[in-house]
């Protein structure tokens, strides 16, 4: 068995990885249909020239923006006060919405949203999308944070201590600026999470908030257009981008909090 | 350290409350109101939507859906067994193969799903090919139905399966492998007696990292399932959209996260660890 290992990862990895460099040769195909007619850049161009697309693009990218910012923050914080003291029931509570399908978080989001609004004068919109965002982006920063601590040396903690900070300044002056690239890292898994959701940005969202990837959706429930691919391939090449650096970063931190 | 703990931990925990278990208790508490006449709810209390719960009518797709998360799981399994196996006895680049296998995951998992739509479909890459070498003369259905369901959710949640157990993989001791070896174990044997049952803490919990997503998966078989194959995720976006009877889709997703409870306390200390 041990000998067809090999072979069978790389058939795993194949895999893994085919349908979406198929795609992304098809992206570049003069054809409409999935015959390969010739080279073109037309599809990229067409997708800077779709007006809808780029609309959808910004929303997008506020609203992660906006949700990984407060994530990122509030998730630091609750991180680091868990590693200091355990608290089971905010960290369980934290896995339970990691567990929880997103179908569930949506519709559940959605009832909230419109029961609150009985009360409140308020419709659907970016508001919503950006808050419904930070309650599933939480859990990663909590993890990443949490992740990063576990190999944190806190002699330097102790060492500011000793000299007479205050547990405030501990943590702004010691611990996040050694934590930083952890903190980076969990910001730009944030931004992933956040730019790639359908599920439950497609509940909450109002008439102008419009996110790329409900636009994505209606045009594959459509048919095969080679846009789709070109906007697909520059969606992955980005997002992959992110995550490459996140890892980047989280191995740096790891290392720095071990010898700085 | 107690009051700078609770200033940091407030935001946190008000975000969990108001945006995680305030809206599961409104849907709590809709799932015993009766369903208004253009969406939302209203009075009186009533047990209706659960009885519904167990109409023979639903009962089918509750089935097919236990039935595709646990093939979906079982070839996750099997699928990725020898890929992490592989990956924990690899000498060098074990961080390099385990990250590509992440690295999809964390890309959209709309876009993964929309690269396998556009080999699959009657006019897709497949069909297109076998149909331009006269291997068939009307295009093969690839997609819509179960099938393209379980490869997609495979596709999608293959690295779930993958992280814990290489996870368990890597610590277990080669030499123990020898020594089986050693003592006459064929390598089938040894896998079925020394690496399967000492791996068995990762492959329960990767088996439950995927089952769960797997069952209350929407985006997969409201792409790749066509109208045909609807799971119980469809079935509860269904009730909150189109069909318009929040009691029932509230109740339906009540059961849902009865179940991921149930799972998720099983998992417990297990899966801090492990994820």
């Amino acid at each position: 068995m041990k000998r067809f290992l090999p072979e069978y990862a790389a058939a795993a990895y194949l895999f893994l990885y085919s349908p979406l460099v198929v795609l992304g040769i098809f992206s570049f195909n003069s054809s409409k249909v999935a015959i390969w007619r010739g080279f073109t850049w037309d599809w990229y161009i067409r997708v800077f020239q779709n007006s809808a697309l780029l609309d959808a693009t910004l929303n997008s990218l506020i609203i992660a923006c906006a949700a990984t910012l407060v994530s990122t923050i509030i998730g630091t914080l609750a991180g680091y006060a868990l590693w200091k003291k355990r608290s089971p029931i905010l960290t369980n509570s934290l896995y339970l919405s990691l567990m929880t399908p997103e179908i569930v978080a949506g519709v559940s989001l959605l009832a909230f949203f419109e029961w609150l609004f009985r009360f409140l004068h308020v419709q659907l919109g970016m508001h919503t999308v950006i808050l419904a965002h930070v309650s599933f982006c939480l859990v990663y920063v909590v993890i990443v944070i949490l992740a990063r601590l576990r190999t944190f040396d806190s002699s330097f903690e102790e060492a500011a201590l000793d000299l007479g900070a205050t547990e405030w300044q501990v943590f702004r002056y010691v611990t996040v600026p050694m934590l930083l690239p952890g903190i980076i890292a969990a910001a730009l898994l944030c931004f992933t999470v956040s730019f790639d959701d359908y599920v439950i940005t497609s509940l909450v969202a109002g008439v102008n908030s419009e996110t790329l990837p409900m636009v994505i959706y209606a045009m594959a429930r459509k048919g095969v257009s080679p846009e789709v691919n070109a906007l697909s391939v520059m969606i992955t090449v980005g997002l992959g981008v992110l995550i490459l650096l996140a890892g980047r970063l989280e191995q740096r931190s790891g290392g720095k909090a071990r010898r700085p | 350290m107690s009051r700078l703990r609770i200033a940091f931990l407030t935001p946190t925990a008000a975000v969990m409350g108001l945006l995680f278990f305030a809206p599961l208790l409104i849907v709590f508490a809709y799932s015993f109101l009766t369903r208004g006449a253009y969406g939302g709810v209203m009075r009186p209390w009533t047990l209706e939507a659960y009885d519904r719960v167990f109409d023979p009518l639903y009962g089918h797709i509750l089935w097919r859906s236990l039935w595709i998360a646990a093939v979906s799981t079982f070839l996750c399994l099997a699928l990725g067994l020898p890929l992490a196996l592989y990956i924990a006895r690899s000498a060098s680049y074990k961080t390099l193969l385990l990250n590509l296998v992440m690295l999809p995951f964390w890309t959209s998992f709309l876009i993964r799903t929309y690269a396998w739509m556009f080999l699959l479909r009657d006019t897709g890459l497949i069909n297109t090919a076998l149909e331009s070498l006269h291997l068939i003369r009307a295009p093969f259905p690839l997609l819509f139905n179960s099938g393209a369901v379980i490869l997609g959710l495979v596709y999608g949640y293959l690295p779930f399966m993958v992280l814990p157990l290489y996870a368990t993989l890597e610590k277990l001791d080669p030499s123990l492998l020898d020594a089986a070896a050693d003592l006459g174990a064929s390598p089938g044997i040894s896998l079925w007696r020394v690496i399967i049952p000492l791996s068995k803490s990762g492959m329960i919990a990767g088996c439950l990292l995927v089952f769960i997503p797997c069952l209350g998966a929407f985006l997969t078989p409201d792409l790749m399932g066509g109208g045909k194959t609807v799971m119980i995720g469809n079935l509860v976006q269904n009730q909150f959209t189109t069909a318009r009877d929040w009691p029932f889709g509230a109740a339906i997703s009540l059961w849902l996260m009865v179940l991921v409870l149930f799972v998720t306390a099983f998992l417990g200390r297990k899966g801090e660890e492990l994820i």
